[in-house]
């Protein structure tokens, strides 16, 4: 196994594209060692992009938004006043990964490079409408987030495509997001359903909405449906039951050892309904 | 059969001081399983079988052994040929060497078929991948019910013994029946008669300290072996035959211990290290993984049960029936037999009948999990309790009262029971605020009672005096409840020197006699009662050396408060003369003053304990929270509270898991699908309420302070309690365990559990 730590992403990927074997990004490694330690994932080659220049970095952008370098920690993002207030979907949803260790480690990036479906940050990123810089030996390219993910441990990245910025955008004015999973215990495990919602009001009426669900298909979903269900409407019960169906339906889940078809499906509906009603409450200004 | 000497007013016994292992376990001085090392250790991993059910056609080692990092490569052949197969349980000894390494078959996902030493951890591993392994797969059974049906495939051919009756499946290796009455008129005498089946999954101990040794063995047959152990005497006898060496030739010391739960009661990796020692001549060293701790250490037994219970409209309880059929690894074991003789042990029933079926499954070697069997047993009976006073509008605490087992009554496994506790901890219950405590819209209330044998068991203990006063006290029993705190508090209040002037120490298999294993709750019991004797022996010598001081004779001399005074005014007017100024002459006055006892004890009171739980049902995702939790147990005599309330506290916390989310899954290939912590569900902390403790205290009669074991009584009656809450709070009756939230939401939607 070798191990680099290169000083840009253009030389990380450099490297990743030079080589035929096993790559592994390294940055948090909650993910990467845990799987090399297990023997399921032994890499031949391991470029930690750690020691990259602003790779820590949480900056405000011109327009408003955000841009998060990949390195940066669900603790970093948790303890950062601002982001939190605007986009406390996305800084909660990476605030439910592990415990307080984890935390001071683990990244958005390396959530949604795991490719797992269950990953909490992604649902909560994909309804925020959030998108990542790639890196790759000829250019740099923007992916909107719900195009990373292929399947259970695959993504859309090329060899020698390495991401390199977590773009957020503008909160803007009237806006709320939330992110919910369901777990059968407290805390410390990992999400049976997961449910991202981001929306916008004019009033008292959904104008924008995105709404995306986690561990119920291969990969984690946008469903147009769910956002129709509740745009022009002022989520009443009528909006909030289409809502529900709209979600149950998109599921193609599996049974497995954390929960069943017909749990997954049904779940999906009741977290949509709760994601909602918070992310509505916290567009109107309210305490949720 | 009552002491005639029994103490009831304490100094030290039941107070609370500071535990004496408390700054070793906050700064890491603590030495556990995997805290030793040897000049010149290897490292060693074992190779585990992938199947359910293989039978091993071909292991070649070859390119292992020649890796110059190897030094040792061993399979079942470099242990002992002499080890005897007998049915049963009789081949005890057996039935360990084949599950710590397999012989022609691997028996299960995970069981032992090959191991290596080397020159690194990481080494050690890689060089299991060049290991080549040729199975035959065959097909196998992971289910209890499954396992005992006609084509199921057959485990092991010739392991039942004399108790099973003709006619039932290999697989069944031990049956029990017994009871008292006519259980037939008994439930024509019933006005209501309830009759229900149930099942619970095999659970993990889940203690958070895997298994690790060190071992060292030569070829001159002698042998030095540290391990994590609740009995290093059984392991040095089991090692001691598995390796076909001399007993005492192998010194097993333990090291301090990060839980067990019955778990650490037989050994599992340490045979392996001891002969990759005696192969390489190096001292070996292997720690488990959680995975392998998993896949191939004892998990508690699951359970399937029929239950039928007749009722009259006042409550009484006319008859009770119960099936019950443990699957236990692929091994004879499972307490199918413990899980009849407890269930209804609570009740004083003039119609009882209970039958245990112990069953092997392509599972790994049930191992001891706190009150084997009980908590399942337990389960069901009170489950259909709690129906039956739902359906006859019955208080379920009333109705368990009017029927309980009281001083006097014939219990339903035979003998009668002597000065008991249960009556107390139901009236306890019934005047708990708990009891009374409004309950908000879905949630519910559940209340069971439990039961447990408790043991005695081989006990050796010394007492050696220093010449400032001070006293070293040798037990044998590894501390995994606080021992050592009590030991030291029975040992004060007999000597009359201060707890903090005693050092309790578990010595190691070369330094004391022989003790069994701590575990059946008998550790404050046996191990207090020989500490007591042995204190008591030392008092006497030192009586002796202060009725010769004296010149005056020895029954005229008594010990008070530390000190030897005359027995009376007409032995002489002396001074106290504290045991500090005995000891700081005693090598010139006779020599070292020690005290020894050695006993098999009998006389461990059996206990009970009601839990009453509160439990909150998410009706739109079927999650359970349990959100109020109180243990009343019968201690006897708690030694010291603080510990007791951990006991009761630990077992409810265990419970919750049990009950809710913890459990082995299989897959259709026979493979453990959820070996990590992540999948499999203990509790952690934030899913657990304050968990509020009554301790009730009626006196073992045989205990010289009273006490009984509290180790073990705290699990019985949690998976009950829970599910009766969960059932009422949900408006269906649970019958499977775990109450995953998939299972309750199905529950829910169906309305039916």
């Amino acid at each position: 196994m070798d191990y680099h730590s290169p000083a840009s992403f253009t030389e990380a990927s450099a490297l990743a594209a030079a080589t035929t074997g096993v790559t592994r990004f390294l940055a948090g490694g909650t993910d990467v060692l845990v799987q090399l330690r297990s023997e399921m994932v032994t890499p031949d080659l391991l470029i930690d992009i750690k020691k990259i220049d602003g790779v820590s970095d949480i900056t405000r952008t011109g327009d408003g938004g955000w841009t998060l370098g990949v390195a940066v920690t669900g603790a970093e993002m948790s303890e950062h006043g601002e982001l939190g207030r605007e986009w406390p979907g996305i800084v909660e949803a990476m605030d439910l990964i592990g415990s307080t260790q984890i935390q001071g480690r683990a990244t958005l990036t390396g959530n949604l490079c795991n490719g797992s479906p269950a990953a909490d940050s992604v649902p909560a990123m994909i309804a925020a409408g959030v998108t990542v810089t790639v890196t790759g030996p000829d250019a740099e390219r923007i992916v909107p987030v719900e195009d990373i993910p292929t399947g259970p441990g695959k993504t859309s990245l090329a060899r020698g495509e390495v991401i390199s910025a977590v773009n957020i955008p503008p909160r803007g004015q009237n806006g709320g997001d939330a992110y919910l999973r369901f777990i059968p215990r407290t805390e410390m495990d990992i999400a049976v359903v997961g449910c991202g919602v981001s929306l916008r009001l004019d009033g008292d009426n959904v104008t924008e909405a995105r709404v995306s669900l986690g561990a119920v298909a291969p990969t984690v979903l946008l469903v147009e449906d769910c956002a129709s269900a509740i745009i022009g409407t002022a989520l009443d019960d009528a909006a909030l039951d289409a809502l529900a169906a709209a979600a149950s339906a998109a599921c193609n889940p599996i049974d497995d050892k954390r929960g069943t078809i017909a749990f997954r499906t049904e779940v999906a509906g009741v977290l949509a309904r709760r994601a909602a009603k918070i992310a509505y409450a916290r567009a109107k200004g309210e305490q949720a | 059969m009552a002491l005639d000497d029994q103490k009831s007013v304490f100094k030290f016994v039941g107070t609370r001081p500071d535990r004496p292992d408390g700054l070793d376990k906050v700064t890491g001085r603590a030495k556990f399983g995997a805290d030793a090392y040897a000049a010149g250790m290897l490292h060693g991993a074992i190779l585990r079988s992938p199947h359910a059910h293989a039978r091993i056609v071909k292991i070649d080692a070859s390119k292992a052994e020649a890796h110059p990092d190897v030094k040792a490569v061993v399979t079942r052949a470099d242990f002992s040929d002499k080890v005897e197969f007998k049915p049963g349980l009789a081949g005890e000894f057996w039935n360990v060497l084949e599950n710590v390494m397999a012989g022609e078959k691997a028996l299960y996902d995970g069981h032992a078929v090959a191991a290596v030493a080397a020159t690194s951890a990481l080494a050690a591993r890689d060089a299991l991948k060049l290991i080549e392994v040729e199975y035959e797969v065959l097909p196998h059974v992971t289910d209890v019910d499954k396992a005992m049906v006609a084509d199921a495939p057959v485990i092991r051919e010739g392991a039942s013994d004399y108790s099973v009756p003709e006619g039932l499946h290999p697989n069944v290796v031990r049956y029990h029946e017994s009871g008292h009455g006519d259980v037939e008129a008994g439930f024509g005498e019933a006005d209501l008669v309830i009759e229900d089946s149930f099942t619970t999954e095999a659970t993990h101990q889940g203690y958070i300290e895997p298994h690790a040794c060190l071992a060292s063995l030569g070829g001159d047959g002698k042998g030095e072996l540290w391990c994590t152990t609740q009995g290093h005497w059984i392991a040095q006898k089991t090692c001691a035959a598995l390796l076909g060496i001399e007993t005492a030739q192998l010194r097993v010391t333990a090291s301090e211990i990060g839980g067990g739960f019955g778990g650490k009661t037989t050994v599992f990796i340490e045979p392996v290290a001891l002969a990759l020692s005696r192969k390489a001549n190096r001292p070996v060293k292997i720690v488990m993984s959680r995975s392998e701790v998993f896949r191939a250490t004892g998990p508690t037994s699951s359970a399937s049960m029929d239950i039928k219970i007749g009722m009259k409209k006042d409550g009484t309880i006319t008859a009770a029936e119960g099936i019950f059929r443990l699957q236990g690894g692929a091994f004879p074991g499972a307490p199918g037999d413990m899980t009849a003789m407890c269930a209804f042990a609570p009740y004083d029933l003039t119609n009882v009948r209970q039958v245990g079926y112990d069953v092997m499954a392509n599972r790994p070697k049930q191992a001891a999990y706190r009150a084997p069997g009980a908590p399942m047993g337990a389960f069901a009976v009170e489950s259909v309790l709690d129906e039956l006073c739902n359906q006859l509008g019955l208080d379920p605490l009333d109705v368990r009262l009017k029927n309980a087992a009281h001083d006097g009554s014939k219990a339903s496994y035979g003998p009668t029971y002597d000065q008991i506790g249960l009556v107390k901890t139901l009236e306890e219950a019934k005047a708990h605020p708990h009891y009374s405590a409004p309950l908000k819209p879905g949630q519910g209330r559940g209340i069971s009672c439990g039961f447990w044998f408790n043991h005695g068991g081989e006990t050796s203990v010394s007492l050696a005096l220093s010449g400032d006063g001070s006293a070293q006290l040798m037990v044998g029993t590894p501390d995994i409840g606080g021992s050592r705190a009590s030991m030291a508090l029975m040992a004060a209040e007999v000597l009359g020197i201060p707890y903090e002037n005693i050092r309790v120490t578990v010595a190691d298999t070369a330094t004391l006699g022989y003790n069994d294993v701590s575990h059946g709750s008998r550790v404050t019991y046996a191990s207090g009662l020989a500490t007591i004797k042995a204190a008591k022996h030392a008092v006497e010598k030192l009586c002796e050396r202060a009725a010769t001081k004296w010149g005056i004779p020895v029954d005229a001399v008594k010990w008070e408060d530390g000190c030897a005074v005359p027995s009376g005014p007409n032995a002489g007017d002396f001074d106290p003369l504290p045991l500090a100024d005995i000891t700081a002459n005693m090598g010139a006055t006779g020599g070292p003053i020690s005290g020894h006892f050695e006993a098999t004890p009998e006389g461990a009171g059996v206990s009970f304990g009601t839990h009453i739980v509160d439990a909150e049902v998410d009706p739109e995702t079927g999650k359970t929270a349990i959100t109020r939790y109180t243990v009343i147990q019968d201690a006897g005599k708690a030694i010291h509270p603080a510990y007791v309330e951990g006991q009761y506290q630990g077992g409810a916390a265990q419970g919750i898991g049990w009950a809710l989310n913890e459990e082995y899954i299989y897959g259709e290939d026979g493979r453990l699908q959820n070996s990590i912590f992540l999948d499999y569900r203990i509790p952690v902390a934030s899913d657990l309420p304050m968990i509020d403790t009554v301790i009730v205290e009626v006196p073992n009669p045989g205990h010289p302070f009273g006490v009984r074991g509290v180790g073990e009584t705290g699990i019985v009656p949690p998976l009950a309690a829970i599910a009766n809450a969960v059932s009422n709070a949900a408006g269906v009756r649970m019958r499977d365990l775990p109450m995953s939230p998939p299972r309750i939401l199905a529950a829910l939607k169906s309305g039916d559990g």
